[in-house]
């Protein structure tokens, strides 16, 4: 069962690549990012729960706390330069 | 099934590496870097390799990040383009890819138990470390304790490497130029803010068990470090730069980078004075055993200090840069 | 008995865990507004989440990884929602607006 669940969020997690390489604005790459770094927790944590090993669960947990800081710098670093951002949006 | 994973995860790794090259603006390339490096994590864990994995995520993909936008920033968005040896290039790279794969057809496989690399030393780390340490994670008892030196040194890199950005970069801004210590893009917030203040004491409690658990668990003093550096530049992000810098000034940082790596040495020097060899732990207590978990604590200690006072001044120095506007 | 009753109640939890993480990457990808596919990728971050981890809590037992799960299921429905918050505010702080149909339905 765990394996079905992992290759469902691996499958989302090819799906929310091709969001990133794809996106026409700036904010649909920072979505695909923050969607890529919380199916990596899920991932990680059925990993572990597969492989028998809970004490790995700790990255998971370090990851779910790290996923948000990296979101909330990239939102700032978007709002002090709005005027250049345009130039990210035809990629 | 570990074949499916890395099979999947491999190829997403190449994709992301092609785009990567691929795109000239730079800020897509960050957020890419990003994507990579969880992607790395997650092959290493599914590798079983649950310490590299941790240190891969908490600077990889959290404080890389941060640093790499905090450069860009200060620099222009996209990349200039280079016209002149492009075929050159392409045949250089092609000859020394085609090498570096045909001398891969002689490596032993994967998880080959009759590989030279599982045959001398590492059956010995795997009997000695109950013997001489009494701990269960070998990866701390072979970074700490066993080979003690290497560790030693990338303590000293780190040091060197904070010492390199900061004469680069400089501590204060220069005068005259449009530089606002209070601005901070997300005060105005309320939800990320409530959240943030919620956050950022689990996430310094959450580094200091990683520090601490670093014998029993993955862990240890590079991911602790990089743990609590991600919760202060959380509240650099929420409060303004300046409310960060007064939280933590530039002297306590410029302490904890010294005073990490000075520790580690002085560890070294004590068991010297105490009659052993330098790095010896073993003469720190009356019982080998506790005299080596006291040395590798001491020394954990020492090396998330340094970790955590490094990142942080590099993420001042890019920080007080005023942006371009 | 009961342990069959468990063990069924948690594989159908993850199975539909798994399902609703399908569907919300299937809608990032194709649906045709930031905002709409915003909407989907946070049917991954809470819906999929919550099913994922009462099915594996469910398997677990009472025991420290229990815990550990549970403590990671409040830290991602405490910081993934925000984080789509943040990111939808700055989009619609750069004049990024919502398609509507008619004109009076524009915000």
């Amino acid at each position: 069962m765990y394996v079905v669940v992992s290759l469902a969020i691996l499958i989302t997690m090819v799906l929310a690549l091709v969001r990133a390489l794809r996106g026409p604005t700036v904010y649909d790459r920072v979505l695909a990012v923050n969607m890529f770094g919380t199916k990596t927790v899920l991932l990680l944590s059925v990993i572990a729960f597969l492989f028998g090993r809970p004490d790995f669960l700790d990255l998971a947990l370090a990851y779910a706390l790290i996923n948000l800081v990296g979101v909330l710098a990239v939102l700032e670093f978007i709002q002090t330069k709005p005027q250049k951002m345009d130039a990210a949006d035809h990629d | 099934m570990i074949i499916l994973f890395g099979l999947f995860l491999l190829s997403l790794l190449v994709i992301t590496a092609l785009a990567i090259v691929r795109t000239e603006n730079l800020f897509v390339a960050v957020m890419l870097t990003s994507i990579f490096s969880l992607l790395m994590a997650a092959n290493f864990f599914v590798l079983d390799a649950a310490d590299v994995a941790l240190t891969e995520a908490a600077v990889g993909a959290g404080i890389t990040t941060v640093i790499f936008l905090s450069a860009l920033a200060l620099t222009a968005e996209s990349e200039k383009t280079v016209q002149t040896g492009k075929r050159m290039a392409l045949v250089v790279v092609a000859v020394l890819a085609t090498l570096i794969i045909y001398a891969t057809f002689d490596k032993p496989r994967l998880g080959d138990p009759e590989a030279p690399v599982h045959q001398h030393l590492a059956p010995w780390y795997l009997e000695n470390t109950p013997v001489y340490m009494d701990f269960p994670n070998v990866v701390t008892a072979i970074l700490g304790s066993f080979r003690g030196y290497d560790t030693l040194g990338e303590v000293f890199v780190v040091f060197a490497a904070c010492i390199g950005v900061l004469f680069i970069l400089g501590v204060k801004p220069p005068e005259g130029r449009i530089y606002d210590p209070h601005a901070s893009g997300l005060r105005h917030h309320l939800i990320p803010q409530v959240v943030g203040r919620l956050l950022i004491p689990f996430v310094v409690l959450f580094g200091l068990y990683v520090q601490f658990h670093g014998e029993y668990g993955p862990g240890g003093g590079f991911q602790a470090g990089a743990l609590i550096a991600s919760g202060v530049i959380l509240y650099a992000l929420l409060e303004g730069e300046a409310a960060a810098l007064r939280a933590l000034p530039q002297p306590v940082l410029m302490g904890l980078v010294i005073g990490g790596a000075c520790l580690y040495g002085a560890v070294g020097l004590l068991c010297m004075l105490l009659g052993g060899n330098f790095l010896e732990y073993s003469v720190l207590s009356s019982n080998t055993v506790s005299g080596q978990q006291l040395g590798i604590l001491l020394i954990e200690a020492g090396v998330g200090m340094a970790v955590c006072g490094a990142l942080l001044s590099i993420f001042h120095a890019f920080a007080a840069r005023p942006r371009r506007l | 008995m009961i342990d069959t009753a468990v063990d069924i109640l948690s594989w159908m939890l993850l199975f539909l865990g798994g399902a609703f993480v399908i569907i919300g990457g299937l809608g990032a990808l194709r649906l045709p507004n930031f905002y709409t596919r915003l909407h989907a990728a946070s049917l991954t971050e809470t819906m999929a989440t919550i099913l994922i981890f009462a099915g594996m809590i469910l398997q677990a037992g009472l025991s420290l990884a229990a815990l550990k799960l549970a403590a990671i299921m409040l830290f991602l429905l405490l910081t993934a929602p925000t984080a789509s918050y943040a990111l939808a505010n700055a989009a619609l702080q750069s004049g990024m607006r919502p398609e509507a149909r008619n004109r009076d339905e524009t915000l």
